[in-house]
């Protein structure tokens, strides 16, 4: 049919496919995330093969009947590996952005709200924390208090406060100079009330998409911490350990190991990355 | 400009009291390590502890420290029985050529790429789009793990580990991890000059200098990318500042001697003068660049003030 449709009719057809095609990626990035935290939390569980046991007679054998994708350089089964190592993977930077996320917000608004020397010092401390990369502050501490998750999961989420701090403290001044705020000054609630039932649910769309853009520096960040043999342990599996783990492989031909768990880092961050996108457009347009 | 470099000093004094403080309240015993383990007599114990300043209190061996650092000495390595200085020296060639070659590789494929997607829309556009998508999520060390893989295992075409001898060898050694290095920041880079132009190349002084006949190459260079080059110097700044961390996975991943992997060992070991030494290093280059960043707003900018960094 090649009749020519009134053009607000064309219009709308064309912003409607346009929405729909927007959503489509939105539903496939959250499919993505919900699969990822699910087999963080179920993994080892419904690993078919125990992930650390070793047999080097099957050392770099490729995909066979009931082993999907083989085995690593020590003969373990590398989907078992893949779904026991999700765990660490995921639930490490969940952690780093929840204490961030929850110290920088905390932070942020009370710099905003108080004012006075208290923001300036606070303002002071974010500038000089920007002069430690997360990745160095993890290699200190792992330098410190010994290599391990933990240590790892501390230093990035010292690293990452001031980023959330410097992003909230802007938002929340904006917020604050409302008139509400000043409306409800007026009826005589606390600031502290005002915060906390008001100012921060209000900036909640943004701190929803800084931690989900948050998430993907932490994740990529954690597994880099962990290749570097200073975060999550060998035998433990983690894919940030399994990619360092393949390179004796990668080298003599054979990079299944470390392929597999690198796609797996990216396809997470992948997802993480274009809903943050989405979640920070979104923010953006409904505080304008 | 004054402000800026005020700015400086203390960042870098309150960086450098982070550093050796964390490691002066590490749990460990050093006469333990220098003796590995083995018992020795309150008079050796008294020389190691006179030799390597331990009983001094900690705000006096702090200003030692920091002094010594100023003149290049950071101390001596408690398990090498080396100068940290020379073991600094050694290596720092290496880290700072595969971070001047990766920033090559950032700023003319990072702009290169942006300008593309930007000035020829279409298919071109597109392809710069999903590129850059997938290379801004690739973390470094899995790029290495795939460049290793195609262009070492499979081609032949580079050396996959190693550092090389004499220029071109170490060129052709560098190749890899440079690109293993830029391919993340390349893509940001390539993101905002897309944007960033594209936003310029709209303007109405941009259609007013086409309807006066200026030829397409100079309204590109003189209108468009003069304007878009404040946020294209922001985001390469940043992404070429934050190289210093990320080169230790690199250096890591293809066992380069350089800095980045010298610390991660030195991590492992626990040896402490020397964390503390390539630390104290990494910070000062990474707040260096930052600061001539800044300054580069100013020369670019003549609105913008020193000391004020633009958004």
């Amino acid at each position: 049919m090649s009749t020519v449709a009134p053009t607000a009719g064309r219009l709308v057809r064309f912003s409607s496919r346009g929405l729909h095609r927007r959503n489509w990626v939105v539903v496939v990035c959250i499919t993505v995330l919900v699969l990822a935290v699910v087999v963080a939390l179920v993994g080892s569980m419904i690993a078919p093969y125990d992930p650390n046991l070793l047999n080097l007679s099957n050392a770099y054998v490729g995909p066979t009947g009931g082993h999907l994708l083989g085995f690593d350089p020590a003969g373990r089964d590398l989907l078992s590996r893949l779904l026991a190592g999700a765990r660490t993977t995921i639930l490490g930077p969940v952690a780093v952005v929840a204490i961030s996320v929850g110290v920088g917000t905390g932070v942020a608004v009370a710099a905003a709200w108080l004012g006075g020397w208290f923001d300036s010092g606070i303002s002071a401390v974010v500038d000089v924390l920007f002069a430690f990369p997360g990745i160095l502050l993890a290699v200190l501490a792992a330098a410190v208090f010994g290599p391990s998750l933990k240590s790892a999961v501390i230093a990035l989420s010292i690293a990452y406060t001031p980023y959330v701090a410097r992003i909230l403290r802007g938002a929340a001044l904006r917020e604050r100079a409302q008139q509400y705020v000043a409306a409800l000054e007026v009826q005589g609630l606390t600031g502290f009330a005002i915060c906390l039932r008001h100012l921060v649910p209000n900036v909640f769309p943004l701190i929803v998409a800084q931690a989900t853009i948050l998430f993907g520096y932490a994740m990529v960040d954690l597994a880099a911490i962990s290749f570097l043999g200073l975060g999550v342990q060998t035998p433990q599996p983690d894919w940030g350990v399994m990619v360092s783990e393949g390179e004796t492989g990668v080298l003599q031909g054979y990079p299944a190991e470390s392929l597999a768990a690198g796609l797996a880092i990216m396809v997470v961050v992948i997802a993480v990355n274009l809903l943050g996108e989405r979640l920070v457009d979104n923010a953006q347009r409904s505080s304008h | 400009m004054a402000r800026r470099l005020v700015m400086l000093v203390v960042t870098l004094l309150v960086s450098s009291f982070v550093i050796f403080s964390a490691l002066y309240v590490a749990p460990g015993n050093p006469i333990a390590v220098l003796s590995g383990g083995r018992a020795l007599p309150p008079s050796s114990i008294a020389v190691l502890e006179k030799r390597y300043h331990l009983n001094d209190p900690f705000l006096v061996r702090y200003v030692d420290w920091v002094k010594g650092a100023v003149h290049g000495d950071f101390g001596v390595s408690i398990t090498l029985h080396e100068d940290v200085s020379s073991l600094i020296s050694a290596r720092i060639g290496t880290t700072l050529e595969l971070v001047a070659f990766a920033s090559i590789l950032i700023l003319l494929f990072g702009i290169g790429l942006g300008l593309l997607g930007a000035l020829r829309p279409g298919p071109l556009d597109t392809g710069v789009i999903v590129i850059t998508a997938i290379s801004a999520a690739l973390p470094a060390f899995v790029a290495a793990v795939v460049l290793q893989t195609v262009f070492a295992v499979n081609l032949g075409w580079f050396p996959a580990t190693g550092n090389g001898t004499g220029f071109a060898d170490q060129v052709r050694h560098l190749t890899l991890p440079a690109f293993a290095l830029a391919v993340g920041s390349l893509a940001l880079v390539a993101r905002v000059t897309r944007a960033s132009v594209r936003e310029e190349a709209g303007k109405e002084h941009v259609q007013t200098a086409i309807s006066r006949g200026i030829p397409y190459g100079m309204v590109v260079r003189r209108h468009v990318l003069r304007n878009a080059a404040i946020p294209i110097t922001t985001v390469a700044g940043i992404t070429i500042a934050s190289l210093i961390a990320i080169d230790t996975v690199v250096e890591t991943a293809f066992s380069l001697n350089g800095l980045g992997s010298y610390l991660v060992a030195s991590a492992s070991n626990k040896d402490f003068a020397v964390v503390q030494g390539i630390s104290l290093v990494l910070v000062t280059i990474f707040v260096v660049i930052n600061t001539i960043v800044d300054i580069l707003y100013a020369v670019l900018d003549p609105r913008v003030k020193l000391g004020s960094r633009a958004q």
